[in-house]
């Protein structure tokens, strides 16, 4: 895709993305019992945040685009698409046989009704900003400009163009975020705040919505409007709040779940022995790491000092003693596995832990500090048990390879990120990041000296400056560069310290075909049936 | 009677407006709001975020409309569960709280009582002490260790019961969040029970009918139980209240839809006007339990109802 912008792009419709042989066979009942973590806050696809609701959305709506099993973005609401010369404007030609699951056709129209209506500051969207590649999109959601200069545009009733401000090598992958899912307008103005409900919702996607019982239970009837609707098996899901881990195992155990929303880490070690052949575990984009308060002393303008407890931590047995699910050590920030990108990492990484611990304890000497004059620091994280044990060995290791004197500290969520924001008291806070779409920059970004969760309040003009001009980059491998350097100039600088990058992981009963892990760990129910067992 | 009642029930407002003044201000001095998310949402979108909920009046302002709207029925918007209003998340989680609460503490109360009764007529013997040492250790085992294992055996590894869900109330689904929930209340029952039965035995006319020659059978039945009942109810009051207003840790384990997970939710997610709803509604119910009990108490004893 990044070598080949400028020409034309023209995707023939995909028949059917199932992965499966037909050879096998198939179970009479066609019903899926889902996991699925806490409880949707909305189903209103602008208004949607977290990783719940985005998993029943992407059953409900579909975007322009949509994906392959493995991640890939393939054709969803449009057929196919073109680009123009200087990347900045995509012309997308929809499905004539597309339909709402009313019966009406999915026009150009809706599609420029819902991203209008997503950045319109009256539905007051959390994940607006994720428009902002969209020309006029940062000053409409500021109320600076009417909605209608949005730079999308309905050509005519099946094409629609979108103009964008800069060239945006991932901008097709955004087109899959709810953010940008057409609405059924209608729908929207005769219901208001309650379209998203059973009996009113008017949705595009392989499902509609049949039964909702919040904090329990959300279920979805397959739709016969959607224009796949031939490729889809599975008749019925049914996505559980499954806020408490435990008792997830244990309907999953007893034959309720079919697939698990996450494992509880404590029983990491019966689930390995016990249903080993069922624990699904692959690289997630993600990446937990810790960071330190720059503005502040101790870590204000003390490199060194940053540098030696970043070196004084064994990764290693972070991910295989405590984590134990196949977390990889992270000596860099942006994950590995994004095509086209070569993760950084950090000089230290290729260096024995002998090698580093004594670099660690040179680098702590030369910024002042030794045994009889110890550091004395704050670790701060949110509560958690997962996050208790880390900071707990972080600080270990630190004292037994430094000699460092900790606090540890554990604030609830909502505290918690009202202190580090302040940056007044916080000196080494637990932080992660998962990425918003499959592009270094969604990491890369998170660093800018204005971005509001650089918490660590890291300022390095020459940063910005880069991803400045990351953003306008017309050439992918020139930008793809530029974003190697920005993560070296900020693994040099260390105002964070990676930990480990995050791993997806579930388990998937053995009857349930067509599950591929995936980098961004989306699923399409259209794409699993249920085999005979 | 009807005074006594209109006046309790009068009393009860001014302590629901103080619960309410409460709960507002001091959701409102917890750190973070509703809008704080990790990554921070543009000044522009907090400004209408605000504007929408109306948090960008002034707090007393807020307070006094908040005040209005509850006087009319109307709890607000949940800031969480942003398809619905809290009035709604309230139908919705209530019944199942109370029918699960319910059902607990008849299972309580008549097992409770009965164990009670037996060990005290039985008092001092192996019988007495068998069943104060399961009542004992009902109490000091907290039900979210029994639970789990309540869903290990009877439905992981026997498969007899489902290992959780709601599934509208269904009788196998109710099974064993009932036992989970009753089992401490048994216990307390029993031993409230062992011990005004022992009391009540002890007591003269109750030896006045077993020295005329009544069945001890007759004279359980129909002199001592009545009384010995009295204590029991009166723990009755704030202990159903309690259980039918949600078990936050039962229904997390068994993944039930009732109101006490609404209400931690809420307060973790500073959703104000959920966890304020929730609360008023904790509240009125309490009062209304703890009148109805005293109502209940002037049926069951004369003494009440002579005063």
């Amino acid at each position: 895709m990044r070598s080949a912008l400028g020409a034309l792009f023209l995707v023939c419709a995909l028949g059917s993305v199932a992965t499966v042989s037909s050879a096998a066979e198939l179970a009479a009942e066609q019903v899926l019992h889902k996991g699925n973590g806490a409880e949707p806050q909305t189903l209103d696809p602008h208004k949607a945040e977290g990783v719940p609701s985005s998993h029943i959305l992407r059953d409900l709506y579909e975007g322009l685009t949509s994906e392959a099993p493995n991640g890939d973005i393939i054709p969803g609401g449009a057929a196919s698409w073109t680009l123009s010369e200087d990347g900045t404007v995509y012309t997308f030609k929809l499905r004539p046989e597309a339909r709402w699951s009313n019966g009406d056709p999915v026009t150009a129209m809706d599609y420029v009704y819902g991203l209008r209506r997503s950045a319109d500051p009256v539905t007051a969207s959390k994940y607006a900003q994720i428009l902002a590649p969209i020309e006029n999109a940062e000053s409409v959601v500021a109320g600076e400009r009417p909605v209608e200069d949005l730079g999308v545009t309905a050509l005519d009733d099946f094409t629609v163009e979108i103009r964008l401000k800069a060239p945006t090598p991932y901008f097709l992958g955004l087109l899959n975020h709810s953010s940008t899912y057409p609405v059924h307008r209608a729908t929207v103005e005769t219901f208001g705040d309650k379209f998203s409900r059973p009996g009113n919702m008017v949705n595009n996607g392989a499902y509609v919505l049949d039964d909702w019982v919040v904090q329990s239970h959300i279920v979805l009837k397959r739709n016969p409007m959607y224009w796949g609707d031939a490729n889809t098996t599975i008749n019925t899901v049914y996505y559980y709040a499954t806020e408490d881990q435990s008792s997830e195992l244990k309907r999953y155990r007893a034959g309720e779940l079919d697939y698990t929303y996450d494992v509880p880490v404590s029983q990491v070690g019966w689930i390995r022995d016990h249903l080993g052949d069922e624990l699904e575990v692959s690289t997630y984009l993600g990446i937990y790491y810790f960071g330190f308060n720059v503005t502040q002393p101790p870590f204000k303008g003390n490199l060194k000092l940053r540098q030696a407890l970043s070196m004084a931590i064994d990764r290693r047995v972070i991910c295989e003693k405590i984590l134990k699910l196949g977390e990889q050590p992270a000596y860099g920030f942006v994950p590995p596995g994004i095509t086209g990108y070569e993760s950084q990492v950090a000089g230290y990484a290729d260096m024995t832990r002998d090698e580093r611990f004594a670099e660690a304890r040179r680098l702590y000497n030369e910024a002042g500090y030794s045994e009889d004059n110890p550091l004395q620091v704050e670790i701060r994280y949110n509560t958690h048990e997962n996050h208790k044990k880390v900071s707990l060995a972080v600080a270990a290791m630190w004292r037994a390879v430094l000699g460092v004197d900790y606090t540890l500290i554990n604030e609830e969520w909502k505290v918690f990120l009202q202190t580090r924001k302040l940056k007044q008291d916080t000196q080494v806070f637990r932080a992660g990041w998962i990425g918003d779409y499959n592009d270094p920059y969604t990491f890369l970004e998170l660093m800018h000296s204005k971005h509001g969760i650089n918490d660590s309040g890291y300022n390095n003009p020459e940063y910005d400056a880069l991803l400045a001009e990351i953003s306008v980059q017309t050439d992918m491998d020139r930008r793809a560069k530029l974003m190697e350097q920005a993560e070296r100039m900020l693994l040099a600088d260390q105002p964070i310290m990676p930990i480990y990058y995050y791993v997806e992981k579930g388990l998937v009963k053995p009857y349930v075909d067509g599950f591929v892990p995936n980098i961004m760990d989306h699923h399409y129910t259209k794409n699993w049936r249920i085999l005979a067992h | 009677m009807l005074s006594f009642a209109f006046k309790r029930l009068l009393a009860a407002i001014p302590t629901l407006l103080v619960l309410i003044t409460l709960a507002f201000f001091m959701m409102r001095l917890a750190p973070g709001g509703p809008f704080d998310l990790e990554k921070p949402v543009p000044p522009e979108v907090r400004a209408n975020l605000d504007a929408a909920y109306g948090l960008d009046k002034p707090l007393i302002v807020q307070y006094a409309s908040y005040l209005g709207d509850v006087l009319q029925g109307d709890l607000g918007p949940s800031f969480q569960y942003v398809d619905y209003t809290v009035n709604e998340l309230i139908a919705q989680g209530f019944p199942v709280s109370l029918k699960l609460g319910f059902s607990a503490m008849i299972v309580a109360v008549f097992f409770g009582s009965i164990f009670g009764m037996i060990a005290a007529m039985r008092q001092n013997s192996a019988t007495d002490y068998g069943v104060m040492t399961v009542a004992m250790t009902g109490i000091s085992i907290p039900n979210f260790v029994v639970a789990p294992l309540l869903i290990l055996v009877f439905a992981v590894a026997f498969g007899w019961l489902p290992a959780g869900g709601w599934n509208g109330g269904a009788w196998q689904n109710m099974v064993l969040p009932v036992i989970a929930l009753a089992l401490p209340q048994v216990a307390y029952v029993a031993r409230i029970m062992r011990g005004s039965m022992i009391e009540i035995l002890r007591s003269n006319y109750l030896r006045t009918a077993r020295a005329k020659g009544l069945p001890m059978r007759q004279v359980i039945l129909r002199h001592a139980l009545k009384p010995a009942f009295l204590p029991v109810l009166s723990y009755l009051g704030p202990a159903t209240a309690g259980i039918i207003t949600g078990s936050v840790v039962m229904e997390q384990i068994f993944s039930i839809p009732g109101l006490g997970r609404f209400f931690v939710q809420g307060a973790l997610n500073r959703d104000y006007t959920l966890v304020l709803g929730v609360v008023i509604f904790y509240g009125a119910l309490i009062i209304a339990f703890n009148f109805l009990v005293d109502l209940l108490y002037s049926v069951l004893d004369p003494k009440v109802r002579a005063q």
